[in-house]
């Protein structure tokens, strides 16, 4: 990866809503160079969406969100990504991925209450004749996200001029 | 000096009998001369101003706007639990001068840690050790301007005399054997060096560096080199004057945590040199200093252990602001040398300023938008007419400065 093209990345997980002219004033490319490259990111899959980091706590919204170890067993019909793709399947999946150690799968779900998390593993993954165990872990607090801290207490208490 | 003449011809006064030594509200403490001499700091009532408003966004800030890397904090935490809270030896740890040896060797300097390399509270302390150590009274040491604040000040206080030395910003604010030989620098005893520089944020290529570096040996200059911003550069290699040839016996190099790793708080630097050269400047510090704060030597060599990775963050991170400032200004019509290294851009401001005059501009700027920035003769008279730019600051700050800078100019 040329060292442009880093910097656009860069740029962007910093702040995604970025607008190209910002975007080529970061990175030295101009506008034109910078939409075709973020054109090719998207097109080769390394840049696969924008989305919004956000604290629901902050809103009026009932939001839970949990974490679920799933276990599978294989056999020679059934690989990992066979069963990857049928738990992908789920709107109340935010994020799944296969870990190294004791549990197979790390299932983020979020949903609008308990019940809707509990039906998701209840009927959407324990059902599933590879997976052999589940436990889900609900999460109580959101301290940091992708990057972003959610809590206050970041001033910055350097003097305001300093040689 | 009980009853001794003074330098000015005044004697020792008394609370009772007024002189020279005495202040004219009756105070006994009357500067010395040497302090007396210096003029009081050209950034002072910027920070008042700004530091009295809350709408302020300030790019006037000398170090990173980042917090210390986690490995450096935990290990001055751990120091503490453990109980390391005595003196170390005068020079710093062995391990951390160790490590220090290793960690320059990317510059391409090599020191041996047992006698060439001192740690030190801040590189500013190096930086007075040095001048306390080889400026005699009456000695010339030689200042390229615009440079940071601190150099005219200690060789005052060390009782030498500053002799200015014109950078450009059509040189990129590159130092040129032409402005060493106008300014007289051929007759001057010491050439302090600032590169990757504050305020402009100037780097030498390698070529510029040679060129100094023979004019150094030509006119045999003891050269203090202040390579506090080494580690961020963005163009290219750092280039040290200290590993041309002949140049290493005649230079202290100077560098610190400060501006890499984000830790000017826990104050702590070094100097490398000649072992003659680590000797007497470890004379004065163990008779001042004695020792560098132990808990940040501790945070020191955990820096240098495991904290490459965030160095290299930190370091991509003020190349995109870099990269945003330097276009946006140039956008606006300020011209601005490309600045290869440090965290400042020193664009002109003279053709938008009334009467040309950098400093009216920044008062201007901070008085109607709330931007504050540092006017270019604050770093010596090099500096007339631009400002400099600190982007110490996080990236939507940047956005909302330059928008504001953009309507002041309108």
């Amino acid at each position: 990866m040329d060292e442009a093209t880093r910097t656009l990345i860069d740029a962007l997980v910093a702040d995604a809503r970025e607008s190209t002219a910002d975007l080529a004033r970061q990175t030295g490319l101009d506008e034109a160079a910078v939409a075709e490259a973020l054109a090719e990111l998207e097109e080769s899959g390394a840049l696969r969406g924008y989305t919004a980091i956000v604290d629901w706590d902050e809103l009026d919204e009932e939001h839970i969100s949990a974490v679920v170890e799933v276990n599978v067993e294989l056999d020679r019909e059934t690989d990992y990504d066979d069963v990857a793709r049928r738990i992908a399947e789920s709107p109340a999946v935010d994020s799944l991925r296969l870990m190294s150690g004791d549990y197979d799968f790390a299932v983020h779900v979020s949903g609008s209450s308990m019940g809707d998390v509990s039906r998701f593993v209840s009927e959407e993954v324990a059902p599933l004749p590879a997976v052999t165990k589940t436990v889900t872990h609900y999460v109580m607090e959101t301290y940091k996200e992708r990057g972003m801290r959610f809590t206050d207490g970041d001033d910055d208490d350097r003097l305001s001029v300093t040689p | 000096m009980s009853g001794d003449e003074r330098p000015d011809g005044g004697t020792e006064g008394t609370t009772d009998a007024p002189s020279d030594g005495v202040r004219t509200d009756g105070s006994r403490f009357a500067p010395a001369d040497r302090v007396a001499s210096v003029a009081p700091s050209g950034i002072r009532e910027f920070f008042e101003v700004a530091e009295s408003r809350d709408d302020v966004i300030s790019l006037g800030v000398g170090e990173p706007d980042f917090t210390a890397p986690w490995p450096a904090r935990s290990a001055a935490v751990d120091s503490l639990e453990r109980g390391r809270t005595s003196y170390t030896a005068n020079r710093g740890t062995e391990e951390l001068r160790r490590a220090i040896a290793g960690r320059v060797t990317r510059y391409g300097q090599s020191y041996d840690p047992d006698e060439e390399i001192l740690v030190t509270t801040g590189a500013s302390e190096a930086v007075d050790l040095a001048f306390r150590a080889f400026v005699n009274p009456g000695d010339t040491v030689a200042l390229p301007t615009p440079t940071y604040v601190s150099y005219e000040p200690g060789v005052r206080f060390a009782g030498g005399e500053p002799l200015p030395v014109r950078t450009r910003h059509e040189d990129d604010w590159a130092l040129t054997t032409d402005a060493l030989s106008e300014a007289g620098v051929d007759e001057a005893d010491v050439l302090v060096l600032c590169y990757p520089n504050n305020p402009t944020g100037a780097t030498m290529d390698a070529d510029e560096m040679d060129a100094v570096a023979a004019f150094c040996r030509e006119h045999d200059l003891l050269v203090i080199a202040d390579e506090i911003y080494a580690a961020l550069t963005y163009d290219g290699d750092h280039e040290s004057v200290a590993t041309r040839p002949g140049m290493r016996e005649r230079t202290v190099v100077i560098n610190g945590f400060s501006k890499a790793y984000a830790m000017t708080g826990l104050r702590l630097g070094y100097a490398m040199g000649p072992p003659e050269a680590v000797a007497a400047m470890t004379k004065v510090h163990q008779y001042t200093m004695l020792s560098a704060p132990t808990t940040a030597q501790h945070a020191a060599l955990a820096a240098l252990d495991r904290c490459d990775e965030d160095v290299e963050r930190m370091r991509r991170e003020y190349d995109r602001r870099r990269r945003y400032v330097v276009a946006r200004l140039s956008e606006l019509g300020l011209a601005v040398a490309e600045p290869g290294g440090a965290f400042y851009a020193f664009p002109r401001v003279a053709d938008v300023a009334p009467d040309g005059d950098a400093r009216a501009f920044a008062t201007e700027l901070l008085e109607a938008e709330g931007v504050a920035a540092v006017p270019g003769t604050a770093f010596g008279e090099g500096g007339r007419g631009h400002i400099r730019i600190s982007y110490a600051t996080g990236m939507d700050d940047l956005k909302e400065a330059m928008a504001r800078l953009e309507r002041f100019l309108s």
